[in-house]
């Protein structure tokens, strides 16, 4: 008797003690601003990617990006995984069928605030305490504010994987490259700064790495 | 080295020197070196030796048990058999052997009919001839009387004869026909009868053909019983098959766990979740693992209940009426496993066609219509595996119990062969050294050759001095 209470113990132990989180999380911010409205099918594309790699208990946002993005009202859909792979199906379906949504009535915005946006995105992460945080930024980077929004703040990406995708060219950055090198070495010191891992990828036939 | 080659002005003289008294220091202290060297040897010749008796020692006492259990377990296989082969014996005797007070009713009634009938058929010689008398008239007519009316009476005669002859024949054919319907009737008799006889020498055999197998399995038995070493050898060589047959079987069954748990793994996500983990592995994986264990349990359980193995002495000697409420408890247990297995089976198909819609609705395929006319063949297949492998599952009891009967006698005789291989290595290392010491004190006389001819020389001069001096 005092064997098996002793070996009920030690099972009921493990049980409490070896549940591991080792989910991750991934927010999703989707210009939506001026030209780049137009590459919105290739972010499409890229939820629908990503929603294929996510598993139980991983969480996933998708956010625009327009005139102030700091807001829950630019997140398109979010979602929290269950744990039965029934439920996962139809979450990722329902999920599918928000931003396909959103794809088909998203209009462009004036301006560009990918700062507020990536605030939004590491407080979203962060309430969510995933094991593995991942920011994809679908846009061009080139950050335009409207008059009165400050964004000059620092973030804490201490932990964050920045992922920039897709990061056309501007007609002006083929005029002066220059332009084009220097917007991605502000972002990338900027994310680096604050803690944060910085990666760019614009070839979207080669996903498999991007997760 | 300097030093050594620099006590004297000259190098050579020095190590000359030097040599000439390592030489006479080696030779005064020969003999306690050798006795060393020696005594050295010896011990370890007797400490390896003491230690390869003890190791075999242990081998023989080993071997002893051994010997033992494979008789015991010989023992016990045979009673197991002649019980069998009496309860065989029983069954026959109560099934075909007692009714035979019928049986001899039935035969007695039959040769009873028979003999009737044969009564019946007998052949009634037939009445003398009514002319007979007639003839012996005729000649008793004297001559004298004359013979004149003997044409007539003659006449009359061949009418009666003729007449007679007739009637006869009428009579002998109704009898031979009587006869012939009698013997007829006596051949369903004499079938039965044939029938009823071949059917207890057919008893009669399979009870020799018992008998002939119980004698010998008690030729057996009781060579068993009187530890003989053909005994022994043949259950040696009969373990050993037993063992990698049943470890083959028990592969086997390995396989189908494997699959079985495959089957149920995926859906049981669906239950306790996919995600939870006990002791680094999901816990989905163990429910799935547990469920097929608890099966494999019920069926150990079911097969010591139905007596077919003999793991677990206690369920053997319930009373009959308990062992077969367990028969009855374990087999519904295995059924209802069975029945959730086969439900699993039938959701991990559910979930794969989930899957595979959302993947093809994910990667832009659309609604992709995935249950096509043969789908339900592999669900049915999926869902009679998931049914039919507990069940399956059940029989590796079986080799279970023979796996675990050999393996006794298997790893008995891997220790016999390693503690034998010990002891021979201990004897060989002890007698190494022994003649290691002796190789040693050859090897230390080598460099003392000088002082040793010289002293042999002067033994041999004194010898003969003494000799020499006695003869004078």
């Amino acid at each position: 008797m005092k064997l098996f209470s002793a070996l009920a113990s030690c099972l009921l132990l493990a049980s409490c003690g070896a549940s591991q989180s080792n989910n991750s999380g991934v927010y999703m911010l989707v210009d939506t601003s001026g030209t780049y409205r137009e590459e919105i099918q290739k972010a499409e594309q890229i939820i629908r990617y990503t929603l294929s790699r996510l598993d139980a208990t991983d969480s996933f946002a998708v956010a625009r990006i327009d005139t102030g993005s700091f807001s829950e009202k630019d997140i398109v859909a979010k979602m929290t995984f269950d744990d039965r792979p029934s439920m996962i199906n139809r979450q990722k379906r329902l999920f599918a069928e928000q931003v396909q949504t959103f794809v088909d009535d998203s209009r462009s915005s004036q301006y560009t605030d990918i700062t507020g946006g990536l605030l939004q995105a590491v407080e979203f992460l962060n309430e969510k305490k995933p094991a593995a945080k991942t920011v994809l930024i679908f846009s061009d980077l080139k950050e335009e504010l409207e008059e009165g929004y400050i964004r000059d703040i620092s973030i804490e990406l201490d932990g964050f994987d920045v992922i920039a995708l897709n990061v056309t060219k501007l007609r002006s950055d083929n005029v002066d490259p220059r332009e084009y090198l220097t917007r991605l070495d502000e972002w990338q010191a900027r994310v680096e700064k604050s803690g944060g891992s910085w990666r760019v990828v614009n070839d979207l036939d080669g996903l498999e790495g991007l997760l | 080295m300097n030093f050594f080659l620099s006590i004297t002005p000259w190098p050579v003289l020095s190590a000359l020197l030097w040599i000439v008294l390592v030489v006479a220091a080696l030779y005064f202290a020969r003999p306690t070196a050798h006795k060393l060297i020696l005594a050295a040897g010896n011990s370890l010749h007797k400490m390896f030796r003491t230690a390869s008796v003890s190791v075999a020692g242990a081998e023989s006492g080993l071997a002893n048990r051994n010997r033992e259990v494979l008789l015991a377990a010989g023992r016990e296989a045979k009673e197991r058999i002649v019980e069998r082969e009496f309860d065989r014996i029983n069954e026959t005797v109560r099934k075909d052997l007692s009714n035979y007070s019928a049986l001899h009713r039935s035969l007695s009634e039959s040769i009873g009919r028979i003999e009737q009938d044969h009564k019946d058929a007998v052949d009634v010689p037939p009445d003398p001839p009514g002319w007979v008398k007639a003839v012996e008239a005729v000649a008793n007519i004297d001559s004298r009387e004359g013979r004149v009316g003997i044409g007539n009476v003659l006449s009359d005669i061949h009418k009666s004869l003729v007449k007679a002859h007739k009637e006869a024949m009428v009579m002998y054919h109704e009898a031979s026909g009587k006869r012939h319907e009698l013997l007829r009737k006596m051949r369903p008799e004499w079938r039965q009868i044939q029938q009823t006889l071949g059917k207890v020498g057919k008893n009669v055999d399979s009870l020799l053909n018992r008998s002939v197998t119980i004698d010998r399995h008690m030729q057996e038995y009781e060579d068993m019983v009187k530890g003989e070493d053909r005994a022994v050898s043949i259950l040696s060589s009969s373990s050993l098959v037993y063992f990698f047959v049943s470890a083959l079987v028990l592969v086997v069954a390995l396989g189908g766990a494997t699959i079985n748990f495959s089957l149920i793994a995926r859906p049981m996500a669906e239950m306790v979740g996919g995600t939870t983990l006990i002791g680094g592995f999901k816990t989905a994986d163990i429910a799935a693992l547990v469920i097929i264990m608890v099966e494999i349990s019920m069926g150990l359980f079911l097969m010591e209940s139905l007596r077919i193995t003999r793991l677990f002495p206690v369920i053997g000697a319930l009373p009959d009426k308990t062992r077969i409420r367990m028969i009855w408890i374990t087999f519904t247990m295995l059924f209802l496993l069975a029945s959730v297995e086969a439900g699993l089976a039938y959701m991990r198909e559910v979930l794969l066609h989930d899957e595979l819609a959302t993947s093809a609705l994910l990667r832009g395929d659309g609604d992709v219509a995935l249950s096509g006319d043969y789908m339900w063949i592999t669900t049915a297949a999926q869902m009679g595996m998931g049914f039919i492998l507990p069940f399956a599952l059940t029989f590796v009891a079986i080799p279970l119990e023979t796996f675990v009967h050999s393996l006794r006698t298997v790893i008995g005789l891997l220790a016999i062969g390693i503690l034998r291989f010990l002891s021979l290595s201990l004897r060989l290392l002890g007698s190494g050294f022994r003649y290691l010491g002796v190789l040693c004190t050859q090897l230390y006389d080598l460099p003392l050759f000088i002082p040793l001819w010289w002293a042999a020389r002067e033994t041999e001069n004194a010898a003969s001095a003494k000799t020499s001096f006695s003869e004078i």
